[in-house]
């Protein structure tokens, strides 16, 4: 995107939870970057560590999980420890989060108006009342909601779901962050309404180089939205690189083998890759890569651990056996 | 055309919300407050051939369970008829009636609510094929191990509670019970939408398999139009209680006529389809206590006319094989 410092560089982020069955090592170092304006995908299967890693950059980790090492660079000022007051101050305001139940956002006792107002003036209490409303119904209007000012009197619960998650999202966009992540937000959506929220996620990056981190199991999402994608395996990005090269010519098995699972135009009458087995326990993953019970290419060396490396100019993976020669069939 | 194994004509459910008892004075001290009724499933007209697959797509609330608890017999129609094998569901002897209800089977998509917690998996699966005399009580190990392995469950497990699989494990148990009894006909609800994309993958095939194998005819019914198209010869497009549009598979794909057919695939995410410029279809599926009249989509319709406010657009057939509701069929 830019040659500019990223707006977000998180560097060998690791995000465990201490239970008492055992220590679930849900975010297992992970390493990506977002520049200015990007926007970034993150997929991977339930459990995969996708929504701990963003929970991890705005601090919002509760026990008994606890970051135990890595940095997360914005704007190059490091939030790992962090005081909580900081990071309050930068949530919101520079970083903000949207969820896949916007009821996660939105206070269900509160007019949309009182809690738009107190979001700006939070942050910025020199900002008057009036003007502090004028901005809300702007960001409302911005998110495609018709008569703004009259839903700003209304409550949540006199929102259909996409509306509210619409609400949500203007909230989010209040202070003009330079960051937004955005955990499987249109999951609970139907397709109608979740291209109108993905047409103003993009519509919003692309006016206002807002940098995004979009977080879904949904490979098609991503396809139409992202710049670049990381795909998550087992608390780790197992590949990245820019959308079209990863989705066209992807090189690590688990990401082949997953696009080969997606059914489409093509596969009709005919049966689909299927990955062998199931997603392995965080709580007991095997030594070294955690793909290799469902791996067609897994051998004595993947029981240890694999490096991140770059085989190709612009991907980074962590396998020992890449896909380099592309007409090798999927399982193969 | 050969004789449908299912036909359904001008079938409708309506609910009826009651008032409760402040509702009730309030009416009785002349309040203009009535009862509320959904038009869950209205004037639904559909023919199934043996050993086919037909996809019923629809957003939230447009009637696809209800459509298909009525066919699967746990849901009393309001009105219209249900034909299978030629004759009525409600002219049928005891005897026919019992014959169908086990034929006639329902897949669910939560494999964990649906599934009775406190059993172990053998019986689970096995109750009903003893209750109806497929296999002897002391053979139900042996049948019920027959069925798990044609699912691929290990029978191994059959002695586990459900809570002991995965969710891919505990969709294969809902599908074993629903086999157990010698089904032909499945209607299957949103029987992949809780799983991960490798697991659905896993399931789709199964399916098909099952299909071949058993020569078994579906009703297919998901929100995902890439599953969708995948598995089915014939697709039907619901939209509030209402069928806009029937069309074999490729032709529906190719060339969509309903316009809210158009919509749908337009917005529908694609793997292949990268970088998108968003252009969805504006305003909120209206609420089914309340549809437009005339067409239900003329209040998002981009060609909606005069005659689209008032006229309810019949399901006609416009070419062989196709069938639309939409009064742009009419013109010139
Ligand atoms: N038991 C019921 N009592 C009252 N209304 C009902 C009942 N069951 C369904 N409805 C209403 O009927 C309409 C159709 O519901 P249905 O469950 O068939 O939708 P659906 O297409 O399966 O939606 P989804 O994709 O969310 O599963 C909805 O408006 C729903 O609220
Ligand atoms: N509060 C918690 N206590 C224990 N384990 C947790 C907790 N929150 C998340 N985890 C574990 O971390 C892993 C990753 O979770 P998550 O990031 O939510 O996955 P997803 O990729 O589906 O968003 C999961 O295995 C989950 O069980
Ligand atoms: S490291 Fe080995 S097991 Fe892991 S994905 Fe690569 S080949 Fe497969
Ligand atoms: S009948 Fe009219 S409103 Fe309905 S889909 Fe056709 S053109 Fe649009
Ligand atoms: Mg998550
Ligand atoms: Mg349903």
């Amino acid at each position: 995107m830019s040659a500019d410092a990223p707006t977000l560089d998180v560097r060998g982020l690791k995000t465990h939870f201490f239970t008492k069955a055992g220590v679930a090592r849900a975010v297992d170092g992970v390493d990506f970057t977002v520049g200015k304006g990007e926007v970034v995908g993150l997929v991977g299967e339930s459990g995969s560590g996708k929504s701990v890693t963003g929970f991890s950059i705005i601090g919002l980790v509760d026990p008994p999980g606890r970051v135990v090492s890595g940095e997360v660079l914005f704007n190059g000022q490091n939030l790992i420890g962090l005081s909580p007051e900081k990071m309050r101050k930068l949530r919101g305001n520079r970083i903000a989060m949207i969820f896949q139940d916007p009821m996660m956002t939105l206070n269900p006792v509160l007019r949309v108006d009182t809690q738009m107002v107190e979001t700006i003036r939070a942050h910025d209490k020199s900002v008057s009342k009036a003007d502090a409303l004028a901005r809300a119904r702007d960001a409302l209007g911005q998110v495609g909601i018709p008569a703004p000012d009259e839903r700003l009197k209304s409550y949540p619960h006199q929102f259909s779901g996409g509306m509210r998650q619409r609400v949500a999202i203007a909230i989010a966009l209040l202070n003009k962050p330079d960051l937004i992540i955005a955990d499987e937000p249109t999951t609970a959506l139907d397709v109608t309404i979740q291209g109108q929220i993905l047409y103003e996620a993009q519509k919003l990056c692309r006016e206002t180089g807002t940098s995004m981190i979009w977080i879904t199991h949904d490979l098609a999402v991503v396809a139409g939205l992202a710049d670049k994608i990381c795909v998550m395996y087992g608390g780790r990005i197992v590949e990245q690189g820019a959308i079209d090269d990863v989705l066209d010519h992807p090189v690590h098995p688990y990401t082949r083998g997953l696009l080969g699972s997606v059914p489409g135009h093509n596969t009709r009458g005919q049966r689909l890759y299927q990955i062998p087995g199931m997603a392995p326990s965080l709580l007991n993953l095997p030594e070294g890569c955690a793909f290799q019970a469902r791996c067609p290419k897994a051998d004595e060396v993947c029981k240890k651990e694999p490096e991140i490396t770059e085989p190709i100019k612009g991907r980074e993976i962590r396998c020992f056996h890449p896909h380099l020669d592309q007409d090798e069939e999927i399982g193969a | 055309m050969s004789e449908p194994m299912l036909e359904v004509r001008d079938l409708t459910k309506n609910f009826v919300k009651k008032l409760d008892l402040a509702g009730r004075i309030a009416q009785k001290m002349g309040s203009s407050i009535r009862e509320e009724v959904v038009h869950a499933v209205d004037g639904v007209t559909i023919r199934i051939e043996k050993g086919g697959v037909v996809g019923l797509v629809g957003e939230s609330g447009c009637g696809k369970s209800t459509l298909g608890r009525m066919i699967a017999g746990i849901l009393q129609p309001t009105s219209g008829a249900i034909t299978y094998k030629g004759v009525e569901l409600t002219n049928m002897n005891p005897e026919e009636a019992k014959r169908a209800a086990l034929e006639i089977q329902m897949i669910f998509q939560d494999p964990f609510a649906s599934l009775n917690p406190r059993m172990r998996v053998v019986d689970i699966i096995g109750e009903a094929p003893v209750a109806h005399g497929f296999c002897k009580a002391s053979e139900i190990h042996e049948y019920v191990s027959e069925v798990m392995q044609r699912v691929g469950l290990d029978p191994e497990y059959r002695r586990r509670y459900p809570h002991q699989f995965s969710g891919g494990q505990r969709q294969r148990i809902g599908i074993a019970r629903a086999l157990a009894v010698k089904p032909e006909f499945l209607v299957c609800d949103e029987a992949i939408a809780a799983l991960d994309v490798s697991i659905q993958a896993q399931v789709i095939n199964l399916f098909m398999d099952l299909r071949e194998d058993l020569d078994l005819t579906y009703l297919f019914i998901s929100h995902d139009l890439s599953v969708v198209e995948h598995i089915s010869d014939r697709v039907v497009i619901m939209y509030l209680g209402r069928i806009v549009e029937v069309a074999e598979t490729d032709d529906l794909f190719r060339e969509p006529n309903h316009p809210y057919t158009y919509a749908l695939l337009n917005e529908v995410p694609r793997v292949d389809q990268r970088g998108l410029d968003y252009h969805p279809i504006e305003g909120e599926i209206p609420s089914p206590l309340d549809p437009p009249p005339g067409c239900h989509f003329h209040p998002r319709c981009p060609h909606a006319m005069d005659r689209c406010k008032q006229e309810r657009p019949q399901l006609r057939e416009i070419a062989p094989k196709r069938w639309s509701a939409c009064h742009l069929n009419d013109g010139t």
